[in-house]
């Protein structure tokens, strides 16, 4: 079969690592096309999970006994793998958090909070999933600064030729996605670190889809914070973290206080650790933290040049052949700018139905707003269907894809 | 097939010519709601006279289940006291969760949507325009209706 290999994976031998691709639906083989929500895990993943509870669990950074010191190595070890993966100068820059949401939510109140005031600007974009808009509208409301958005054009790109007037010396903080997860869109982030940097404003990157489908280089790309989820790049729920400049980090307040981020308590006061333990507050996911370890070496194993082509070539494919369908794509029709979550809307069929639908042949895609409800009110839909792939895809699944919609033609012609 | 048990002949006739479709100038009882989960949108309006629903249309946009489930309610409810209306949206409802046999002569078209059960997410699809239409007739009971929340 011709989709043995794709921009250089071996896509059916990857395919046996995931037991789950094992399950059928009825009569038909599940076609996962729901990556984007989360990605399915390896048994590399499942078993160091696993193993960390069979063989290795105590809690981290506590215990004086052989089990503890095997947990400490294991979480520190998996904060330098991530640091490695990232491009990070080193594994102190790095804070685990449960997933990208909690890595905004923790920029927007640890940085935020202490360093906003009245006048001052946040600039996020239109294309921005809701867990890097909500907790910044909560920050404006406490600290008095302003919201702007950059626009998107009707091809699904940051509108860029306001940036001048957007960003400006009253902007403190630009918080933009590395990878839409509503219109597949590729963001400038060099450019955008660049323009933020020129007026004195830091940036902070929603890396959620960017992490698990392109190579990052937190320092070539002169970002000043970065959050990623790890249960979107292969790894378990609850993992994940926050990318920081070590001085970017030292200025933050932490967003929880309690066991294990404190140097002392008093009466009335406390003193906190240095970062990134003092953002590390009671028993962390430790073992979903290992876990993550093991899908990024497993990433890592399979090179993510290979697996940014395999997805371009993947979503190409896909792109090609919803278009011939008579799909409506949201978002760029080019694969080399964009990622492989395809927004889409097929013939009048709602994506609703049509998710409903295609489920009954074994296809899962996602339907709804994709918490995006600016990108949905930006283009004038109340949901899109969104297929979106990873490195287990295959083009045979485009096709049932397609084949599938056939069917809901049927129902709805 | 399972599909046929959703996609019945009765729910597409309604999505695609659905019934009372329209604003209402002048509805005393308004009420809008939406699904977060898809953006599905219904806003009810009705006109009340004498305890019974002289009139009421809808406005809205979402699947195929929302929009006809809709559809088959103000034909549903036309017409019947406000009492009637109540216990229809209790026994849809009732339906929805699997709770309740429907009687063909009450739920006439609605019995249509049964099938939905079978998809447990698609049942907040179903019943939105239920709970917008019971949000409405809370507001019912006070002379203006005040309870209803405007769009």
């Amino acid at each position: 079969m011709t989709d043995d290999r794709m921009g250089g994976l071996d896509v059916e031998a990857i395919r046996r690592d995931f037991p789950i691709l094992e399950r059928r639906v009825g009569e038909h083989p599940l076609v996962y096309l729901d990556s984007a929500a989360t990605s399915h895990k390896p048994n590399q993943v499942i078993d160091a999970e696993a193993d960390f509870y069979r063989l290795h669990n105590a809690n981290a950074h506590r215990g004086i006994h052989m089990l503890g010191e095997e947990a400490t190595q294991a979480y520190e070890g998996g904060r330098a793998t991530v640091a490695r993966f990232l491009g990070a100068p080193e594994p102190e820059t790095i804070v685990f958090t449960r997933g990208v949401t909690e890595s905004l939510n923790l920029v927007a109140f640890g940085w935020g909070r202490t360093h906003l005031r009245e006048g001052d600007e946040i600039l996020l974009s239109d294309m921005e999933h809701h867990s890097n808009i909500v907790p910044w509208q909560m920050t404006a409301a406490a600290t008095g600064a302003t919201l702007r958005y950059i626009p998107l054009t009707d091809d699904g790109l940051l509108d860029l030729s306001q940036l001048g007037s957007l960003l400006t010396e009253r902007t403190k903080i630009v918080s933009v996605t590395g990878m839409s997860n509503a219109l597949g869109t590729i963001t400038p982030l060099r450019q955008l670190a660049d323009a933020a940097h020129a007026v004195g404003a830091m940036i902070a990157v929603d890396a959620a889809q960017l992490a698990p489908h392109s190579p990052i280089d937190v320092v070539a790309l002169d970002v000043d914070l970065l959050g990623f989820t790890g249960h979107k790049m292969l790894g378990p729920t609850a993992s994940g973290g926050l990318y920081g400049r070590r001085e970017v980090l030292e200025s933050m307040e932490p967003m929880l206080g309690g066991g294990e981020m404190i140097h002392e308590v008093f009466h009335d006061h406390s003193t906190y650790k240095s970062a990134p333990f003092t953002f590390e507050a009671g028993t962390m996911p430790i073992a979903q933290q290992v876990g993550l370890a093991a899908a990024i070496d497993y990433l890592e194993s399979l090179g993510m040049a290979n697996v940014r082509a395999h997805e371009e070539e993947i979503t190409g494919y896909a792109l090609d052949r919803l278009l011939d369908a008579g799909a409506t794509v949201f978002g760029p029709k080019d694969a080399s700018i964009r990622g492989g979550a395809v927004s889409f809307w097929f013939k009048d069929v709602h994506p609703h139905d049509l998710a409903t639908i295609l489920n009954e042949e074994g296809v899962a895609i996602r339907a709804g707003h994709h918490c995006a409800q600016l990108v949905m009110r930006r283009y004038g839909v109340p949901a899109t269907a969104r297929a979106s792939f990873y490195v287990y895809n295959t083009r045979a699944e485009v096709d049932a894809l397609v084949d599938a919609l056939d069917r809901a033609q049927a129902i709805f012609s | 097939m399972a599909l046929d048990d959703i996609y019945k002949e009765v729910i597409l006739d309604h999505y695609k010519s659905p019934r009372n479709k329209r604003e209402l100038p002048g509805a005393e009882l308004q009420c809008h709601a939406n699904n977060p989960l898809c953006g599905d949108e219904i806003t009810v309006f009705a006109h009340v006279e004498g305890g019974s629903i002289a009139e009421v249309t809808f406005q809205g946009a979402g699947c195929s289940i929302s929009q006809s489930s809709a559809s088959m309610m103000t034909e549903a409810v036309t017409g019947s006291s406000i009492e009637d209306a109540r216990s229809l949206a209790t026994g849809f409802r009732g339906m929805m969760a699997g709770e309740v046999e429907p009687d063909e002569e009450t739920f006439g078209d609605l019995v249509a949507l049964k099938g939905v059960v079978q998809y447990p997410i698609r049942i907040k699809c179903a019943v939105l325009a239920w709970d917008v239409l019971q949000d409405a007739l809370d507001g019912a009971g006070e002379a203006s209706g005040a309870q209803a929340h405007t769009v």
